[in-house]
């Protein structure tokens, strides 16, 4: 079978669950379970395969272009960590089953924990950098969603946010790191890179990758300082806790490491820091794990210390110390799932996790007494159990490394201070739960659990000893073939043995046992001493920190952008200023080779016209009406020029536009303090101001003269030359509007379709202050529609709509198109707004401005996707000639729908904006539904 | 000949707005603002037939048309405005 199909199973499994969740809870728990099962059986029957030697590969073109693959491999590593995440998957499926009360969704449940399989088996099989990081992301986004499963509880929501927040971040440094490790060996096929040899660590940016994917593993794996979160994630139900913090989750990281470890790691730096926050996460965890009377913390602080027990090994310069911590992985998995599932059994049937209530359970359930007494022997490292085997082999990497040159005889030490720890709280959780006196305060009885809720623990449980009895039966070949993906270049021979003879190891183990007793049974005095340590809640400690974050970011947006419009546009010139100023420095002359047209009275009385009333309205600008006036000088000046300098189309736009902001401008400033007092203006600022205005002006001057004086070739002649032949029209810019560039132009209108309904949506509601005199006191006039503004505007109307058809209908071959027309239309029907008011207006027939819109859009749309019909791409035009009798020859053009759609659109988005911002005032304003304004 | 009388006119048509300018400038009022901008726009008008006749062609017209047309938009916009305040109402 094909491997693609182990991570894709799992994820038709999401879609089994949800569908399945109406049934009953057994059926729903075989449908998530079948399908893993499946895929569970494909990794079996292609693991001999692997075992010989050669990884099964799987790749797909995904992206081409950007040469973006999916792919995904099948070697030893893979083989390993696939079969715990699916072995391990199917028997919390089981449990749950048991574990969900029936006021829980298990559909949801199941979903998400399948979800989550298929994000962790993503990260173990892609065979591409990128797609590894897509799925190391969905294991943070999958796995918020298992611990905030019971979304009710404030510390589950905490916690998912936390263990969020803190992976997600890692994740971040990790695609920056896969970045890098991409670039310098110029693929991101893993393959390529697993093959790299030692480029990637000769390479400048070495150290650099190092720590950005060490990052990522660390936050994943919750090594020191990174490892608050996952004891907050205990707040998830515990068929999550023992998947995500056995198998999964936390092993993301430690593959990742494992992943990386032929290329990575054989340099000082690696061992240095891989070993150093290794070994301090061991301790640190063991020793916390001591004093945790919650049962899952106990074994969440486990966990970190076991996790640090890995990374050490990872980080041990010796030849047998991957294969050791691969060895553990395993080992851990099993018997931390089963004490985890012990653990949530506990919790079920006694209904405390408080070690402080629980003594004594070893009368009420003595069979899952048993099993769990061996699963924590097991984590304890007592002999014949797998736990002993890994931290036996531990202790002998130990001995013979030399990370710290001559300060390396401290860690034998410590490890075994810390396998002394170990066996301290391992015979905590047993004796304080199982012995110990009789239950205190329990809400019940406990009971054995059903059947099969103890069938999960139970095979962990075999695995534990058969493993411990036999490890090179079990588990030799698969580590050998997993070796082969740590060390390419051949794997030492090892054989794991339960009996190696009196050594210095065997002497390790029995000391720590020795000081675990020890120290278990001077808890009183380690208990008192802790007490006086003012604890802190990581979650309190982490939502203060977020907090505060998000404080500063807000202060320095508050800097930045305070909602006044001076100040972005400060920011803004300030921008352009510093972007533009440095090339031009570097430019030696501003004139160019051109020759410069002589200069005629005509354009010289133009600019004259337009610098004084440029500068009238920036001395104006706090006598708004004024200012209006002269800046209206400023843009009639400017569409004559246009047609003096032969740009028709731009002038009549340019008219047209002008029109339409003159009244938008007169609409606003009803409501806006007609004049601004100038006196709360500090010298300062007005000195900076225009400075910063100045400059602009002399740096945007300076350029369009150099523009204007240089030969410039643009593709213009392209449109010019293909105008008639290629768009059927003469009007250049028209035939680019609706033909050339027409799929923009359609952007353009949807857009401006959008802003005219946000503007809607902003109205809506609204009541303004309404003056009740002009700037100057006196009293509004009392006739509010004089008759000769109406008869006029009304004997307008006809004429301008016969413009505007004229306009548009000639468009494509003279100046015009359906935007300037559809701009004519408003403007005149706007016109009748403000002579004969909405009240006359709506007697006529209510224009619905949206409809305008929707047409528009629907027509400039259909006329594009008509072309397909034709199988031609999206909007490609149409032209021909016709003959009829009167008329004669004339052209239809397919740009010509489209050009109507543009018409309809504009006239419905100007009357839409301008039309309503004049009801404001008016009974007929926009109003929100449900509401009575 | 043509050409010259264009030129003059043309000559005489600026001078005119230059005069326009001189009057919204100074004001003093704002109605001798807005008629200053009104005959701006009938001068400009002028201008651009003008420019028209000069090339030859009649590519200027709608231009003009335009400018006829919502030029007395505009100045009718701000009367209204300086009447009433509130232009729709």
């Amino acid at each position: 079978m094909n491997l693609i199909w182990v991570p894709l199973l799992p994820l038709l499994g999401c879609l089994v669950s949800l569908l399945l969740g109406r049934y009953p809870r057994s059926t729903m728990a075989l449908g998530a379970a079948i399908l893993p099962a499946i895929a569970l059986g494909i990794v079996v029957s292609l693991a001999p395969e692997v075992m010989s030697g050669s990884n099964p590969v799987v790749t797909y073109d995904w992206v081409p272009a950007l040469s973006l693959q999916i792919s995904f491999m099948l070697d030893g590593l893979a083989l390993m960590f696939t079969l715990l995440i699916l072995g391990i998957g199917l028997l919390v499926i089981l449990y749950a089953r048991y574990y969900l009360s029936e006021a829980d969704n298990a559909g949801r449940f199941y979903a998400s924990l399948l979800l989550f399989m298929t994000a962790m088996l993503g990260v173990v099989l892609s065979a591409n950098l990128i797609q590894l990081w897509f799925f190391w992301e969905l294991t943070s986004v999958s796995s918020f969603m298992l611990i905030s499963y019971w979304s009710h509880r404030s510390d589950a929501r905490k916690g998912a946010r936390m263990a969020m927040t803190i992976t997600g971040a890692g994740g971040l440094a990790l695609l920056a790191g896969l970045i890098l490790i991409g670039e310098v060996v110029g693929s991101y096929d893993l393959r390529t890179v697993l093959a790299s040899g030692s480029l990637i660590a000769e390479h400048s940016l070495y150290p650099v990758i190092v720590v950005l994917v060490l990052l990522g593993a660390f936050t994943k794996s919750a090594q020191f300082p990174f490892h608050s979160w996952l004891p907050q994630a205990m707040a998830a139900p515990t068929p999550v806790s023992s998947y995500l913090h056995s198998a999964t989750m936390v092993k993301a990281g430690i593959f990742l490491m494992a992943r990386f470890y032929p290329v990575l790691s054989d340099t000082h730096l690696w061992f240095a820091l891989v070993s150093l926050v290794g070994l301090t996460t061991l301790l640190v965890g063991a020793y916390t794990a001591l004093f945790k009377h919650d049962l899952k913390g106990l074994l969440a602080y486990s966990t970190i210390s076991h996790l640090g027990l890995i990374t050490l090994l990872l980080g041990l310069d010796t030849e047998l110390a991957s294969i050791a911590a691969m060895f553990h992985v395993i080992n851990h998995a099993v018997f931390k799932a089963s004490l985890f599932m012990a653990a949530g059994i506990i919790d079920h049937e006694s209904g405390s996790r408080d070690m402080r209530k629980l003594n004594g359970l070893f009368r009420y359930m003595p069979y899952t007494a048993t099993l769990a007494m061996v699963a924590a022997s097991s984590m304890a490292g007592v002999p014949l159990l797998n736990g002993f085997l890994s931290k036996e082999m531990l202790f002998a990497e130990s001995l013979h490394q030399e990370t710290f040159g001559s300060l390396s005889w401290l860690i034998p030490l410590l490890v075994t201070v810390g396998g002394a720890l170990a066996v301290a709280y391992s015979l905590r959780f047993v004796h304080d739960v199982f012995f110990n006196g009789e239950p205190i305060g329990l809400e019940k009885t406990p009971h054995e659990p059903p059947r099969y809720m103890r069938v999960p623990v139970e095979i962990l449980v075999v695995l534990c000893l058969l493993v411990g009895v036999l490890p090179d039966l079990i588990v030799g070949d698969l580590l050998v073939a997993v070796g082969a993906s740590l060390m390419p270049a051949g794997v030492p021979e090892f054989s794991i043995s339960i009996w190696h003879g009196f050594n210095i190891p065997l002497l390790m183990s029995f000391l720590a046992v020795l000081g675990g007793v020890a120290l278990y049974r001077q808890r009183r005095h380690m208990f008192n001493f802790q007490a006086r340590f003012t604890e802190v809640d990581p979650k309190l400690a982490f939502e203060h920190m977020i907090q505060t974050l998000v404080e500063r970011a807000r202060s320095v947006q508050l800097w930045l952008d305070n909602g006044s419009f001076q100040r972005y546009a400060l920011w803004l010139l300030l921008m352009a200023i510093a972007a533009m100023s440095v090339p031009m420095v570097n430019i030696p002359h501003a004139r160019g080779s051109l020759e410069v047209t002589e200069l005629d009275m005509v354009a010289l009385g133009g600019a004259l016209l337009m610098i004084v009333a440029s500068v009238a309205t920036a001395m104006l600008s706090h006598q708004r009406l004024l200012a209006l006036v002269t800046i209206s000088v400023v843009g009639l000046v400017v569409s004559v020029a246009f047609a003096w300098f032969s740009a028709p189309d731009l002038a009549l736009t340019q008219l047209s536009v002008e029109v339409a902001t003159i009244i938008l401008f007169l609409l606003a400033l009803y409501f806006l303090p007609q004049k601004v007092s100038l006196n709360h203006l500090s010298p300062g600022r007005i000195v900076r101001d225009m400075g910063i205005a100045t400059a602009a002006g002399a740096i945007v001057g300076t350029l369009t003269y150099a523009m204007l004086t240089r030969p410039f070739d643009s593709i213009s002649s392209f449109f010019t030359e293909n105008a008639k032949t290629g768009g059927g029209g003469t009007n250049v810019v028209n035939v680019i509007l609706v033909d050339f560039r027409g799929f923009d132009t359609f952007g353009e209108i949807t857009v401006l379709a959008i802003a005219s309904l946000g503007i809607y949506k902003l109205l809506a509601g609204v009541r303004l202050f309404v003056p009740a005199a002009d700037m100057d006191g006196r009293p509004w006039s009392k006739d509010s529609h004089p008759l000769m503004l109406m008869q006029i505007s009304q004997s307008l109307l006809p004429l301008a709509l016969l413009v505007s058809a004229y306009i548009f209908l000639r468009g494509h071959n003279l100046p015009g198109g359906g935007f300037i027309a559809g701009l004519i239309t408003a403007i005149a029907l706007i016109q009748q707004y403000v002579a004969n008011g909405v009240v006359w207006m709506r007697d006529r027939g209510d224009l619905k401005f949206q409809w305008f819109i929707v047409w528009g859009l629907f027509i400039a749309f259909a006329s594009g996707v008509g072309s397909w019909l034709f199988e031609r791409p999206f909007l490609t035009s149409w032209f021909d000639y016709f003959y009829l009798p009167l008329v004669g020859k004339f052209e239809l053009a397919s740009a010509m729908a489209f050009d109507l759609g543009v018409y309809l659109t504009v006239i419905g988005a100007t009357l839409s904006i301008l039309a309503n911002l004049g009801k404001l005032t008016t009974t007929d304003r926009p109003t929100r539904p449900g509401r009575r304004s | 000949m043509l050409s010259n009388v264009i030129m003059i006119c043309t000559g005489m048509i600026g001078l005119a707005m230059l005069f326009c300018l001189w009057r919204l400038i100074k004001g003093p009022d704002i109605t001798d603002r807005i008629l200053a901008l009104d005959t701006l726009y009938i001068n400009s008008i002028a201008l651009i037939i003008l420019l028209g006749l000069y090339y030859g062609t009649a590519l200027y017209f709608e231009g003009a048309l335009l400018i006829a047309m919502l030029g007395f938009v505009s100045t009718s916009a701000v009367a209204k405005y300086l009447l009433r305040g509130d232009i729709i109402e």
